[in-house]
C-alpha cells in the first residue's frame, strides 16, 4: 500500500492492544488493593494514561 | 679511469649481449639478474650508469630506479631503462620516477652505445 | 443572597453572554480568514461528547456501578486510535460537501432521499430525549441551588425549564444560522464549544478537589476510609460478572464518539485541517482521563457524607459543596454543568436542525407546486427560516418529552438508549466506506432492522418502565408469545438491556446489510459513489465524476439556482472561487461542462444535503441518464487506468534493471578491452625479448667481422636457439588463439592413454638423461582406453613432462609418471621432487605467459602457454588439469579424461 501511513498504523495497533487491557479478563486481575490504593481504579486510570501517552508520542513525533 | 656500468636484465642472453657490447666499449661491466641483485650490485660496484630491464622477478626495474632515486648511492648515477614493453604509459612512467633514458628493446646497438657514451661524456 | 433567583439568572445569562462573544469572535476571524480553530481547539471541541450526564450523571452512575461508568470514556479513547477510519470519512466528507451524518449515509448510496430521512428520524427519536434529559439536568442544579438559596422563586421561574429551552433555542439560532455555509462550518461554535469545555472541566476539578482534599484529605485518605464498607469498597473493584456489560459499553461508546450526531458535527464537518486529529487522538482522551478521575472520589465522599440521608446521587457535585457552605463553588459548578447542558443542545440542535432542514423538509418542498411556480425567488432565506424552525420545534420536542417523562425512567436512561439508537448507523457507514457491494437497499434494511429492534428492545421497554404504555410484551412477550419478550428476544435472558438490544441489534442490522446487498443489484449513482467513497484515497473524489456526468447545461440556469439557495451574494463568492481555481476571473467565460454542473452540485449539496442538491440539478440540465452497465464500465476503466499506469511504472523498473544490466555489461566489455590490451602488450613483450638478443647478437657480428672465433660460435648459438624460442612461441601463441577460438581441429578416436604416456617419455628421455633427472613410471600394460585427439594428449604429457624435469634439480631430480583409473575417469599423474609451488602459485601458473619459479637459466625454454594450452586441451575432453603441490614438497600435475560410456 502506498498510502499507507505509518504512525496511523502505530496508533491502530495501540488500538488494538488497548481493547483486551481495558477490557476482562485483564480488568478483572485488578481486584483489592495496591498499597492504601484500591487496584482497579489505579489500573484502569494507568494503563488509560499510558495508552494516551504512547499515543501523544506517536502521534507528535516529528518526521518520518 | 674508466666508466662503470651496471647491466640489470632476467634475459641471460640479452646480458650475455649487453656485457659483451660495452666491455667492447672499453667499460667496466658487472651484470645482476634481478631487482635485489641489482641493489646489492650497486653498492658494492658504485656504477656510473646502469642498464634497467623493467620486466624482472622479484623486484621490477622501476622498483629498483625508485629505491635509487629516493636514496642515491651518488648524485650523478645515471639510469636508462630497458623494455620491451613499448607503450606510452610505460615510457612516461619511466621517465617520471627518475630515468634519464628510456630504450624499447629490440635496440640498435650502435645508437645504445652513442648513447650511453653521450651520457657519460665519453667521446 | 449569592443564591437568589436574579443572581444565578444574571450569572447564567452573563455566562451564555460570553460564550456567545467568544462564538462571535471566532467568526469575525474566520471571516477575516484567520482562523482560530487550532489542533488544540478542535481537541477541546470534541469535549461536547461530556454532557450534563457526564456532569452530573458520572456520580450517580459510579454511585450504584462503581468503575462502570468509566467504559463510556474508554470506548472513544480507542475508537480515536483507529484515526485512519476518522481521515476517511473527513475526506470523504470535504471532497463531497458533507454537512450531517445523514448526508453521509445518503449521499453513500446513491443520494438516496429515502436513506436520509431515514437516518434523519432514527437519530431525532434517538435524541431528542438526550436534549430532554439536558434540560433536566438544568432544571434540577436550580431546584437544588434554590432549596437551598434563601431568596423566593419569582412567579416566572416556576418554569425555569422552559424558559432555558428558550433561551437556548434563541442561542442556537445565533450560533448556528447566521449564513448558509457550503459546508455547514460553524467556526465561532466550535471556538465556544472549546471554551465551555474548559470551564466544565475546570468546574469539576475544582468540586473534586474540594471534595477529595477539603473534606477527606486527598485520594488516599478517601479510599483508605471507603474500604472500611463493604458497600462502597465493592464500588472500587471490578465485577467479572458484568465482563460483557463492559465490554459492550465500551463498543456503544465507541460508536457514540463518532456517530451521535453532534460529534459527527464536530469531528467530521468542522474540521478544518486533517492533521487536527493527529493532535485529538490523544489530547482528547486525556480531557476525558481528567474529567473523570475524582468523579469515583465524589461519589464515594458523597455517599459518605449523606449516609443514611435522603438524597439524589445525581447532585453531588452540587449537594456536597453546599452542604460545607461553599457557595460560590456551587455556583461554578452549577455554570460547568449549564456549559456542559449548552455545548450538546447547540451543537446537537444545529446538526439535527440541518438533518431536518435537507432531509426531510427539503424533499417534501422540491415536490410541492409551490416551490416550482416560484422558480425566481431567493430561497436561501426560506432554507435559513426553516433551518431555525427546526431549531425551535427540536427544542420543543425536548422540552415536551422532559415535561411528560419527568422522573420517569425512560429520561434518566435515555443517554445510554441515545447511544443505542445511532450505533444502528455503524454498519451503514463503516462497510460504506470500505465496501462497495454495498447498497441502498441493504443500508435501508439495516438501518429498518436495527432500528426496530432498538425500539422493541430499548425504547419501547423504558417507555414501559415509565407506565406509559403497558408493560405485557415486556413481562409476557408480544401476543403473549414468550421468545418475544422485550428484554430476553428468542429466550436469551440474564443480560443487562443495553447488551441484549445492541446483541439483537446489531446482529439484525449487520445481517440484513450484507444479505439485503448481496442479492440487490445498485443503481448507476450507487456504483459510482461507491466507488468514490471507497477509494477515496486513490482519487481525490472528483476525477471519475467528470467521465460519469454525460449531458447539457446552461450555466444561466445553474447560476439561477445557486443564487437561489445560497443567495446571489454567497452564489457569487463561490462562483468567482471557482473561477480562480481555473485561472480565469471571470466565471462566466468557463464553460457549463460536467466540472461546473459538479461545483454547483457540489455548492448546492453543502447548502440543502446531496439528495436533494442531486434533484435541484437534474431538474435544470439536460443528462444523459447512464445505466449501470455504464458506470461499472467507465469505473472499470479508471481501474484500467490505474492498472496500466502500475503496469508502466513496472515497465519503468524493467526498463531501468536492463539499463544498469546493459551498463554492467558494458563495464565488462571494457574489462575484457583492458584484458585483450594486455594480452597484446604481454605477447608483444614475448616477441621482443628473444628478437632483443637476436638482434643484439646479429649487429655485433656483422659489426665486427675480427670478433674471436669462440665468440662467434656462442653468438650464433645463442640466435639460433631465440630463433628457435621465436618460433616456438608464436606456434603456441597461434595455437592457443586456435583453441581459445574454437578453430583447432581435433582427430578424436580411441586412445590408449598408457600407450601415449609411454611414447611421451620417451620422446623427453633425452631431456632427462642430459639432466641425469630420474623419469620412472606406473603404467599399465595396455589401456586404458579414452575418446580423444592422441597427438593433443601427447602434447599435455610432454609439456608437463618438459615443466618437471625444468624445475627438478639436476642429479637428484626425479619424476614419477603414473597412469590409472579412478572412478569414470582415466588419471594421469606427473609428480616431480622439485621446489614445489605455493597454493597462489598453484592457481597462477594457469594463467597465460605466468611462468613457474624464477630460476634464470631455465627460462628462455618456457613460453608461458604451456599449461594454459594443456588445460585447454584436457577440458576439450572434459576432463580437469590441476597442481597438487606446496612449497619445498614437490609437485604434481594431475589431469584426468572421462572413460567413454560403457556399451552394450
Amino acid at each position: 500500500m502506498k498510502r499507507a501511513n505509518l504512525s496511523r498504523q502505530r496508533l491502530a495497533a495501540l488500538g488494538l492492544l488497548g481493547i483486551p487491557l481495558l477490557t476482562y479478563p485483564l480488568f478483572g486481575l485488578a481486584v483489592g488493593q495496591w498499597g492504601s490504593w484500591p487496584a482497579g481504579y489505579v489500573y484502569l486510570f494507568g494503563i488509560w494514561a499510558g495508552l494516551i501517552g504512547v499515543a501523544a508520542w506517536v502521534a507528535e513525533r516529528k518526521g518520518r | 679511469m674508466n666508466k662503470k656500468i651496471l647491466i640489470v636484465d632476467d634475459e641471460p642472453n640479452i646480458v650475455i649481449s649487453l656485457e659483451f657490447l660495452m666491455k667492447k666499449e672499453g667499460f667496466e661491466v658487472a651484470v645482476a639478474a634481478d631487482g635485489d641483485e641489482a641493489m646489492a650490485k650497486v653498492a658494492s660496484f658504485d656504477p656510473d650508469l646502469i642498464l634497467l630491464d623493467v620486466m624482472m622477478p622479484k623486484k621490477s626495474g622501476f622498483e629498483v630506479c625508485e629505491a635509487l632515486r629516493a636514496n642515491p648511492p651518488r648524485p650523478d648515477l645515471l639510469i636508462v631503462m630497458l623494455t620491451a614493453k613499448g607503450r606510452d604509459t610505460e615510457v612516461a612512467k619511466g621517465l617520471a620516477i627518475g630515468a634519464d633514458a628510456y630504450v624499447t628493446k629490440p635496440f640498435s646497438t650502435k645508437d645504445l652505445v652513442v648513447r650511453v657514451k653521450g651520457m657519460l661524456g665519453v667521446a | 443572597m449569592l443564591l437568589s433567583g436574579w443572581f444565578i439568572a444574571l450569572l447564567a445569562g452573563s455566562y451564555l453572554g460570553l460564550l456567545f462573544a467568544v462564538a462571535r469572535y471566532g467568526d469575525a476571524r474566520a471571516d477575516a480568514g484567520k482562523s482560530i480553530i487550532t489542533a488544540n481547539v478542535y481537541a477541546l471541541s470534541l469535549a461536547v461528547y461530556c454532557t450534563s450526564w457526564t456532569f452530573y450523571g458520572s456520580v450517580g452512575r459510579a454511585t450504584s456501578g462503581g468503575l462502570s461508568f468509566l467504559t463510556i470514556y474508554l470506548g472513544p479513547t480507542l475508537m480515536l486510535l483507529f484515526s485512519g477510519v476518522i481521515l476517511k470519512m473527513i475526506r470523504i466528507s470535504k471532497a463531497h460537501r458533507i454537512t450531517s451524518i445523514a448526508d453521509f449515509i445518503a449521499s453513500r448510496y446513491g443520494k438516496s432521499h429515502l436513506l436520509a430521512g431515514l437516518v434523519t428520524i432514527i437519530a431525532v427519536i434517538g435524541v431528542v430525549p438526550y436534549i430532554a434529559l439536558q434540560l433536566k439536568a438544568v432544571a434540577a442544579s436550580l431546584d437544588v441551588l434554590f432549596a437551598d438559596g434563601s431568596g423566593p422563586l419569582l412567579p416566572w421561574w416556576l418554569d425555569s425549564t422552559l424558559l432555558i429551552a428558550v433561551v437556548l433555542a434563541m442561542f442556537t439560532i445565533w450560533f448556528g444560522t447566521r449564513h448558509l455555509d457550503a459546508t455547514e462550518r460553524h467556526e465561532g461554535m466550535v471556538a465556544a464549544v472549546a471554551f465551555e469545555s474548559v470551564v466544565k472541566l475546570l468546574a469539576f476539578l475544582a468540586v473534586g478537589v474540594f471534595v477529595t482534599y477539603g473534606l477527606y484529605g486527598g485520594l488516599a485518605g478517601l479510599f483508605e476510609r471507603a474500604a472500611t464498607s463493604p458497600e462502597l469498597a465493592r464500588l472500587m473493584q471490578p465485577d467479572s460478572a458484568k465482563a460483557g456489560t463492559w465490554g459492550a459499553l465500551i463498543l456503544l461508546s465507541g460508536l457514540a464518539i463518532v456517530f451521535l450526531p453532534r460529534q459527527f458535527q464536530i469531528i467530521v464537518v468542522e474540521n478544518v485541517d486533517e492533521s487536527h486529529v493527529k493532535r485529538a487522538v490523544w489530547l482528547f482522551p486525556l480531557y476525558l482521563v481528567l474529567i473523570n478521575i475524582f468523579v469515583l472520589p465524589v461519589a464515594l465522599g458523597g455517599l459518605m457524607h449523606f449516609a443514611g440521608q435522603d438524597f439524589n446521587p445525581d447532585t453531588f457535585v452540587l449537594t456536597l459543596p453546599l452542604a460545607h457552605d461553599a457557595h460560590l463553588l456551587a455556583l461554578f459548578v452549577f455554570i460547568g454543568g449549564l456549559s456542559a447542558a449548552t455545548g450538546m443542545v447547540i451543537v446537537e440542535t444545529i446538526a439535527l436542525s440541518t438533518m431536518v432542514c435537507n432531509d426531510l423538509v427539503m424533499p417534501w418542498l422540491l415536490r410541492s407546486p409551490w416551490l416550482r411556480g416560484e422558480q425566481s425567488r431567493d430561497l436561501s432565506g426560506l432554507l435559513l427560516g426553516i433551518r431555525r424552525a427546526a431549531i425551535v420545534l427540536i427544542l420543543l420536542l425536548g422540552y415536551v418529552y422532559f415535561r411528560a417523562a419527568g422522573e420517569a425512567y425512560a429520561l434518566v436512561g435515555i443517554g445510554l438508549i441515545s447511544f443505542a439508537a445511532v450505533a444502528q448507523f455503524a454498519p451503514a457507514m463503516f462497510c460504506g466506506m470500505y465496501w462497495k457491494q454495498g447498497t441502498r437497499a441493504g443500508a435501508v434494511a439495516g438501518l429498518l432492522g436495527g432500528f426496530t429492534v432498538w425500539l422493541y428492545t430499548l425504547l419501547l421497554p423504558s417507555f414501559a418502565r415509565s407506565q406509559w404504555i403497558g408493560n405485557g410484551f415486556v413481562e409476557q412477550g408480544l401476543f403473549g408469545l414468550g421468545w418475544l419478550k422485550a428484554q430476553a428476544l428468542f429466550g436469551l435472558g440474564g443480560m443487562d438491556e443495553i447488551s441484549h438490544c445492541l446483541l439483537w441489534s446489531l446482529f439484525a442490522n449487520i445481517g440484513l446489510y450484507v444479505a439485503v446487498s448481496l442479492n440487490s443489484r445498485p443503481g448507476a449513482m450507487e456504483a459510482s459513489q461507491a466507488e468514490q467513497f471507497v477509494d477515496i484515497f486513490r482519487h481525490g473524489g472528483r476525477e471519475p465524476d467528470a467521465r460519469l456526468w454525460r449531458g447539457s447545461a446552461s450555466q444561466e440556469q445553474l447560476v439561477g439556482l445557486l443564487e437561489r439557495f445560497l443567495g446571489p451574494a454567497r452564489a457569487q463568492q463561490q462562483l468567482i472561487a471557482y473561477a480562480v481555481g481555473r485561472h480565469t476571473s471571470d466565471w462566466r467565460q468557463l464553460p457549463a461542462d460536467a466540472d461546473f454542473v459538479h461545483f454547483a452540485e457540489a455548492e448546492l449539496a453543502g447548502a440543502i444535503g446531496s439528495a436533494s442538491a442531486r434533484v435541484m440539478v437534474a431538474s435544470v440540465v439536460q443528462e444523459e441518464n447512464l445505466g449501470l452497465d455504464e458506470v461499472l464500465d467507465i469505473l472499470d476503466e479508471a481501474t484500467q487506468v490505474r492498472a496500466y499506469s502500475r503496469e508502466l511504472e513496472s515497465k519503468q523498473r524493467a526498463l531501468e534493471a536492463a539499463t544498469s544490466e546493459l551498463r554492467a555489461a558494458n563495464e565488462r566489455l571494457r574489462e575484457l578491452d583492458r584484458m585483450k590490451d594486455d594480452f597484446i602488450s604481454t605477447v608483444t613483450h614475448e616477441l621482443r625479448t628473444p628478437l632483443t638478443s637476436i638482434r643484439a647478437l646479429s649487429e655485433m657480428l656483422h659489426d665486427d667481422p675480427r670478433l674471436a672465433l669462440d665468440d662467434r660460435t656462442r653468438f650464433l648459438g645463442i640466435i639460433v636457439n631465440e630463433a628457435e624460442r621465436l618460433t616456438r612461441l608464436i606456434n603456441q601463441i597461434l595455437d592457443m588463439a586456435r583453441l581459445e577460438s574454437g578453430r583447432a581441429e581435433w582427430t578424436t578416436g580411441r586412445v590408449d592413454l598408457g600407450q601415449v604416456a609411454r611414447e611421451a617419455i620417451e620422446s623427453v628421455g633425452q631431456l632427462f638423461r642430459d639432466k641425469a633427472v630420474c623419469l620412472s613410471s606406473d603404467i599399465p600394460p595396455s589401456g586404458p582406453v579414452v575418446m580423444a585427439d592422441p597427438d593433443r594428449l601427447m602434447q599435455v604429457l610432454i609439456n608437463l613432462l618438459s615443466n618437471a624435469v625444468k624445475f627438478v634439480p639436476g642429479g637428484s631430480g626425479q619424476v614419477m609418471v603414473r597412469v590409472g583409473v579412478a572412478g569414470d575417469a582415466v588419471r594421469v599423474e606427473v609428480s616431480d621432487n622439485g621446489p614445489g609451488l605455493t597454493a597462489e602459485e598453484c592457481k597462477l601458473v594457469f594463467e597465460k605467459f605466468r611462468q613457474g619459479g624464477n630460476t634464470l637459466t631455465d627460462k628462455p625454454q618456457g613460453t608461458g602457454l604451456g599449461l594454459p594450452i594443456s588445460r585447454q586441451i584436457v577440458e576439450y575432453f572434459g576432463g580437469n588439469l590441476w597442481v597438487e603441490s606446496h612449497p619445498g614438497a614437490g609437485a604434481n600435475f594431475i589431469f584426468t579424461v572421462p572413460l567413454p560410456a560403457p556399451e552394450e
